[in-house]
């Protein structure tokens, strides 16, 4: 607020401090952003009135701050004052963060891809392509379903992050090709190599949606880390927002069953996959208007799990140790350990997204890397019992879709488990871990196209 | 002379309301003139008079408008309400009979020299 009139505000120095202070004093949820401006008031005054008695405008500066008293304490009594406030914020209100006219246009394109979501969704059914009933055509959506939803996603972005003309093009590229390559290619009815690229798509395509969350700075490892926590916060919002949509579900066919109408053929045919689509989009507008405003969920379940997963491998393997027990290799064995990997890579991304990469190494780092370790040693024994199968009965693209997985995960956490230790050993600084969580990113896009468009030829569609 | 934090607190709301029964004041002026009534023995820590003040117009008693400063800044001004007149009477009531009975006393510890019960 510059006020040409007034005589302090001629002294830049001045203005500068006061932002600054606002900045300081805006960080405490209990104190809104008209309670400091009512604060600035008293501030202004104040030092106004010590700079006509004679003090440079940075020592009044200086007294006022320290007669406004400690701002811990002030806010404290704000809290208590306005003690909803701390959780009020939990809706999403005009005026909490983003201006409003923006937060306006977010929700209008945010319902509105919602609503163009649900609706490409039962699109298909105009010609002909049932999901369920007679005549139903389940590949179809099967290999499609990432299709009718993550361009949506990659839009609302796109539009969010106002990508530039040339980046929309780039956006589109992956979309097409994907479309293309899962509807063209000669894939037989069933086939293993369908059911891996129907898999992979969502994969491939949810890291296209970080190209336009970053505004298309992929390169930036920094956006990379936010597109990151966007993904573990989306996970949650959905997952609730699920929960909430199946209590609805179940109301609906309750009260209709009450007055004798079997509500059943709505809610599986209409309800659930609108709902479940539209989600998607309405997930991610949720994280994008509180990712300020609440403590992010996905590091605060790591802190709970890591521990707990760390001492189910511990004993795991301890176990194994004991009894001598060899792992019993069979089918679903490799992707078990696959999903292992993936769940240990998870905790480990979400610790380390939450953490501050100057802090000195902790409790809960050594934690982390003995969880790392103990995953890698139970997947190595696992790893080693599935090469002597393979061996003997050659690759089936299952086997090798799972085997490629988990040797890209090895390597990301045997390297990770060598960087947590070099940094428990203070010889290594904590942003090199993160750097490689994030330089690593691109080499799961990689493979997941590798199964969509490679994977059909080299196995020959079956 | 330091005046105790408990008796700060107790009379902090009803010098408040006491200046706002002058006429509508803001949250710096409120401040000042307190010092100048005390004779400048009442030193609030300024930041804590916001809170009050949001607790005052939360129970009806005062009300705020946003207004402008002199040189035009944005400034909340309070002013008395109904309810915040009633309060205020009571309120001095209350501290006249507690500073007579204190007179009371006073005036027996001098006249005798020793404090009677």
């Amino acid at each position: 607020m510059m006020n040409p009139g007034d005589a302090v505000n001629k002294d830049g120095g001045l203005e500068e401090r006061i932002g600054e202070w606002r900045n300081y004093v805006r960080r405490r949820q209990a104190v809104h952003a008209v309670d400091v401006d009512e604060l600035e008031d008293h501030l202004r005054s104040q030092v106004e009135a010590l700079t006509k008695a004679g003090l440079a405008p940075d020592e009044a500066f200086l007294v006022a701050v320290k007669r406004l008293g400690d701002l811990d304490a002030v806010s404290r009594e704000f809290a208590s004052e306005y003690s909803g406030r701390l959780w009020k914020q939990l809706v999403v209100a005009p005026g909490s963060g983003a201006a409003p006219s923006t937060a306006r246009r977010d929700t209008i394109a945010a319902v509105g891809l919602a609503i163009a979501a649900a609706v490409a969704f039962k699109a298909p059914e105009l010609f002909g392509k049932h999901l369920d009933g007679p005549g139903s055509d389940e590949p179809f959506y099967m290999r499609n379903l990432s299709l009718f939803v993550v361009p949506f996603l990659a839009g609302f972005f796109a539009f969010k992050r106002a990508l530039p003309q040339a980046g929309w093009f780039w956006l589109l590229l992956p979309f097409l090709a994907g479309a293309l390559i899962v509807n063209l290619l000669p894939f037989a009815p069933e086939g293993h190599t369908l059911v891996l690229a129907a898999i992979h798509l969502p994969i491939a395509l949810w890291l296209t949606v970080g190209f336009a969350y970053g505004g298309g700075r992929w390169r930036d490892h920094d956006q990379r880390m936010n597109f990151v926590r966007f993904s573990g916060e989306w996970f949650i919002y959905y997952v609730l927002i699920a929960l909430g949509g199946g209590a609805l579900c179940a109301m609906t066919a309750f009260i209709f069953q009450a007055i004798g109408l079997n509500a059943a053929p709505v809610i599986s045919r209409w309800i659930v996959p609108c709902g479940a689509t539209g989600a998607v989009i309405i997930a991610a507008w949720l994280v994008e208007a509180k990712q300020s405003v609440i403590e992010n969920m996905a590091p605060v379940l790591t802190m709970i799990f890591t521990p707990l997963f760390t001492v189910l491998l511990l004993v795991f393997v301890t176990t194994m140790a004991l009894t001598g027990n060899a792992i019993d290799v069979g089918r679903e064995v490799l992707i078990g350990f696959d999903l292992l990997l993936v769940l240990v890579l998870g905790l480990l991304l979400y610790a380390i997204s939450a953490r501050d990469s100057l802090a000195p190494p902790g409790r809960f780092d050594g934690l982390q890397l003995l969880l790392v370790v103990c995953a890698l040693i139970v997947d190595v024994m696992a790893l080693s019992a599935i090469a002597a199968r393979i061996s003997e009965f050659g690759f089936s693209p299952n086997k090798t879709a799972a085997l490629g997985l988990n040797i890209l995960l090895l390597v990301n956490l045997g390297w990770s488990a060598v960087l947590y230790a070099r940094f428990l050993a203070k010889r290594s600084p904590f942003a090199r871990l993160e750097r490689w969580q994030t330089a690593y990113l691109p080499a799961f896009a990689v493979w997941a196209w590798i199964v969509v468009t490679l994977f059909p030829l080299i196995f020959n569609y079956r | 002379m330091d005046i105790q934090k408990d008796l700060v607190a107790a009379s902090a709301t009803p010098l408040v309301l006491a200046i706002l029964s002058e006429g509508q004041s803001y949250g710096y002026a409120i401040i000042k003139r307190v010092a100048e009534l005390s004779g400048g023995e009442l030193q609030w820590t300024d930041g804590m008079v916001y809170p009050l003040l949001h607790r005052l117009e939360r129970n009806g008693l005062v009300k705020a408008v946003w207004g402008k400063s002199e040189a035009g800044r944005r400034r909340k001004y309070y002013q008395l309400t109904r309810p915040g007149a009633a309060h205020l009477a009571k309120q001095r009531r209350e501290w006249q009979t507690v500073d007579m009975a204190m007179r009371g006393i006073t005036t027996v510890e001098t006249d005798s020299g020793e404090v009677e019960s």
